[in-house]
């Protein structure tokens, strides 16, 4: 017979001061239905905070709705909507921005936040002290970094500016980050790269830290050189590492909105409206909440079976 | 024991009703966070001694204003009981029933609209345009003008040069491209060891900044939004060789004569690159006019005002508000007494000492106020030639595709001004046509 714990004991105790008929009903709740009272309240936030919005904007995207004018008649407009937004040439114009933006960013952070990773991963003297300088910039609130940046970018008195001309020998006042409509896409790109590449760099260190240092100490036995250990050890074992971080850093910078807004308010013109700045204004200043409903739908199919891919990939990699 | 515990749920229900008689005796007035609000919050001081009503005020600064104050509306929030919304918005108010018609309340309270000047009434009141049909008391006259950097046109040298240069006195614009003309002199320009740049004009993206400072010269030109009015037949108006015209002037001038990284620009940054010493001339609202002149470093004598030149006819860019009651506010009675004691001539003449512009006729007639303030000749000549863009219910789509169109072709440079105003009409009839107006 097994010999009985302090929790059986006081279970036995409870269960013997609890009235009959309250003791057979507890005995006839089964372990599921306990599983379905405890997660019960999450799903039901769940079903009114995620999937019922998620379900009314797919209802909204066929009508021609507008939230600013609530007592007239709503309208069933079919794919109309889908139609408009597949065929407007300024909803293109955004995906554009959005996708030039995202691939930069992403190539940018990568490659420098692997560098940091590498670099800080040496542990030379003061590792620690410059790891915490490098996090500093995804510390702050995108606002502030939006707001910061536009007078490091002003042409005048701007910090960027001057640096640019210390090294180049143009004059700072001959050229606008923020107001050219080449320099402007670069402008967004850089402010991310510099908020975000900490990011990625922590997730790069933690999969450099992961790998064991027997590995390293059998390539030395077998004299393989160091490009050899990088290519062969280091860059595959860090890779699903990478490959989340680039996930993560490639769902949040789709859907980017505050940093730009900040920045360029989507200008000059429209060369660095965002997808996301775009909705915002045909959503909240526009109105037109019908066309707003069928542009998120269809960002976020987008984003969604782009992702599915992505983990997809990820998975065999991690699988490798 | 039990008289303890009367004489308590007595005290207790007495805090309660005098809690909420408190409640009762406060209104919350809604408007932009600028200098014309200072001047209101000292004038409804004289409201709150007059009638123990407490005034609480929500200033939204005004890159938000209309974001914050249109969603609060379209939520039909108790925010606000009062509201000084923008010209632009009476038509939404009036149709989606956010703003209480007035006319009975003006009836029974002997408040004529012929009391107040009929720019001002047509422009903030009445929906549909100019029925007499009344959702807002005209508050806050305005329109766009400029100021000026007095004492360097007096400068003898600059005088001579410019003469030299352009045959004619170094003196405020009488048109459009004499204005250019300035801008162009005094671009670049070293004045006391420092580059001065020509004019601050509006190339703000995000809210109106671009349409309000393009207008000033399109309206200038003769530009048109309908053919005939009411007729939403907008081909040939709104793109008429005068428009094209306007735009290409508005453009040359954004590029030949504002200070670098002037992209992006509003009222904020008119001011303060004409605070800074930054430029010869800008153009903002006379509302900050009262400001400016007392500023101690550019105002005084150093600042000159004038109104929009005029190029094919004189006309302004029309600012300014009226003040309306929001139907969802449950205090509704008192915000209208606040009308009522607002709209009183003795009133309205301190509304303007302090500050606020007053579109009432006892204080625009009065012979004194031309000469009351400096700028006060120009307000009146702005104000006898306003012009405002669209006011219809779908006015934001309407001002953010003008917002897109002139920025892309102005400040990004893509296209041309045909093609800018030609897409302007194709994203305008879009809008009509579901609306039901086409």
């Amino acid at each position: 017979m097994a010999r009985s714990t302090p929790i059986d004991r006081v279970a036995h105790r409870a269960a013997a001061a609890t009235p009959p008929h309250l003791r057979a009903r507890v005995r006839g709740i089964s372990d599921r239905a306990v599983a379905w009272v405890f997660i019960a309240p999450t799903i039901a936030l769940l079903l009114a905070i995620n999937i019922f919005p998620l379900l009314w904007t797919v209802y909204l995207s066929f009508t021609n709705y507008r939230a600013n004018r609530p007592n007239r008649e709503v309208e069933w407009v079919g794919t109309r909507n889908y139609e408009r937004v597949l065929t407007d040439g300024d909803i293109w114009h955004t995906l554009q921005v959005t996708a030039h933006f995202v691939c930069w960013t992403l190539a940018l952070q990568v490659l420098i936040g692997f560098t940091l990773a590498w670099l800080i991963n040496r542990n030379f003297r003061g590792h620690g002290f410059w790891t915490t300088v490098i996090v500093l910039p995804m510390m702050l609130s995108p606002a502030v970094v939006g707001n910061f940046w536009t007078f490091l970018y002003q042409p005048q008195i701007g910090l960027f500016n001057y640096v640019v001309a210390f090294f180049s020998g143009v004059d700072p006042s001959s050229f606008s980050m923020i107001g050219s409509v080449h320099l402007a896409p670069w402008a967004i790109i850089i402010v991310d790269t510099w908020m975000w590449t900490p990011f990625v760099m922590l997730i790069c260190l933690a999969g450099l830290r992961s790998i064991p240092e027997y590995l390293y100490e059998a390539a030395e036995v077998d004299r393989a050189s160091p490009t050899r250990q990088f290519w062969t050890i280091t860059v595959p074992m860090v890779l699903p590492f990478l490959m989340l971080a680039v996930l993560f850093r490639g769902i949040e910078n789709f859907k980017m909105f505050d940093l730009v807004v900040e920045l360029t308010s989507g200008g000059p013109g429209s060369v660095t409206e965002l997808a996301s700045i775009n909705l915002k204004r045909e959503a909240f200043e526009k109105w037109r909440t019908g066309y707003a409903s069928a542009f998120a739908i269809v960002l976020f199919v987008t984003v969604f079976g782009l992702a599915s891919i992505y983990v997809k990939a990820l998975n065999r990699v991690k699988d490798r | 024991m039990r008289r303890m515990g009367l004489a308590l749920l007595g005290s207790t229900a007495l805090i309660g009703g005098l809690g909420s008689a408190a409640e009762a005796e406060e209104l919350t007035l809604c408007w932009a966070a600028w200098d014309p609000a200072n001047a209101l919050v000292e004038l409804s001081k004289d409201f709150t001694a007059e009638t123990g009503v407490d005034m609480k005020f929500e200033f939204v600064p005004w890159p938000n204003f209309a974001d914050r104050m249109l969603n609060e509306l379209n939520s039909g929030g108790q925010l606000c009981d009062l509201m000084i919304g923008d010209s632009q918005w009476i038509g939404g108010g009036a149709e989606n029933g956010h703003y209480v018609k007035l006319n009975d309340f003006f009836e029974a309270e002997g408040i004529s609209m012929d009391d107040f000047a009929p720019a001002t009434v047509y422009a903030y009141s009445t929906w549909p345009k100019g029925t007499p049909n009344y959702y807002a008391l005209p508050a806050m006259g305005d329109a766009n003008a400029w100021f000026y950097r007095r004492d360097w046109f007096e400068r003898p040298e600059l005088q001579e040069e410019f003469q030299a240069q352009y045959g004619r006195e170094l003196a405020p614009p009488g048109t459009q491209l004499e204005l250019l003309d300035i801008a162009e002199f005094f671009q670049g320009r070293e004045i006391d060891g420092k580059t001065v740049y020509g004019a601050a004009i509006f190339t703000e993206r995000g809210s109106e900044g671009i349409t309000m400072g393009a207008t000033g010269a399109l309206y200038a030109w003769g530009f048109k939004y309908e053919n005939e009015p009411g007729s939403y037949d907008m081909e040939g108006a709104v793109n008429s060789p005068e428009a094209v015209e306007a735009l290409e002037f508005y453009k040359t001038l954004y590029e030949c004569c504002t200070p670098p990284g002037y992209t992006d620009s509003y009222m904020q940054e008119s001011l303060d690159a004409f605070k800074s010493g930054q430029v010869a001339m800008a153009m903002n609202w006379f509302a900050f006019f009262p400001g400016l002149y007392k500023d101690p470093v550019v105002g005084g004598d150093k600042i000159g005002f004038f109104v929009n030149p005029g190029q094919n006819v004189e006309a302004s860019t029309l600012g300014g508000q009226g003040i309306s009651v929001i139907s969802y506010s449950d205090k509704q009675d008192l915000a209208l007494d606040y009308i009522k004691w607002f709209a009183q001539p003795e009133v309205q003449q301190k509304w303007w000492s302090l500050g606020g512009y007053s579109c009432h006729n006892d204080v625009l007639n009065d012979p004194s106020f031309p000469d009351s303030q400096p700028f006060a000749a120009d307000f009146l000549e702005a104000m006898g030639n306003v012009q405002d863009f669209w006011q219809e219910p779908t006015y934001a789509e309407l001002l953010l595709a003008m917002q897109k169109r002139l920025h892309d072709y102005i400040v990004a440079d893509q296209g041309t001004a045909q093609e800018a105003l030609d897409l302007l009409i194709v994203d305008w009839t879009e809008t009509f046509e579901d609306d039901g107006k086409l």
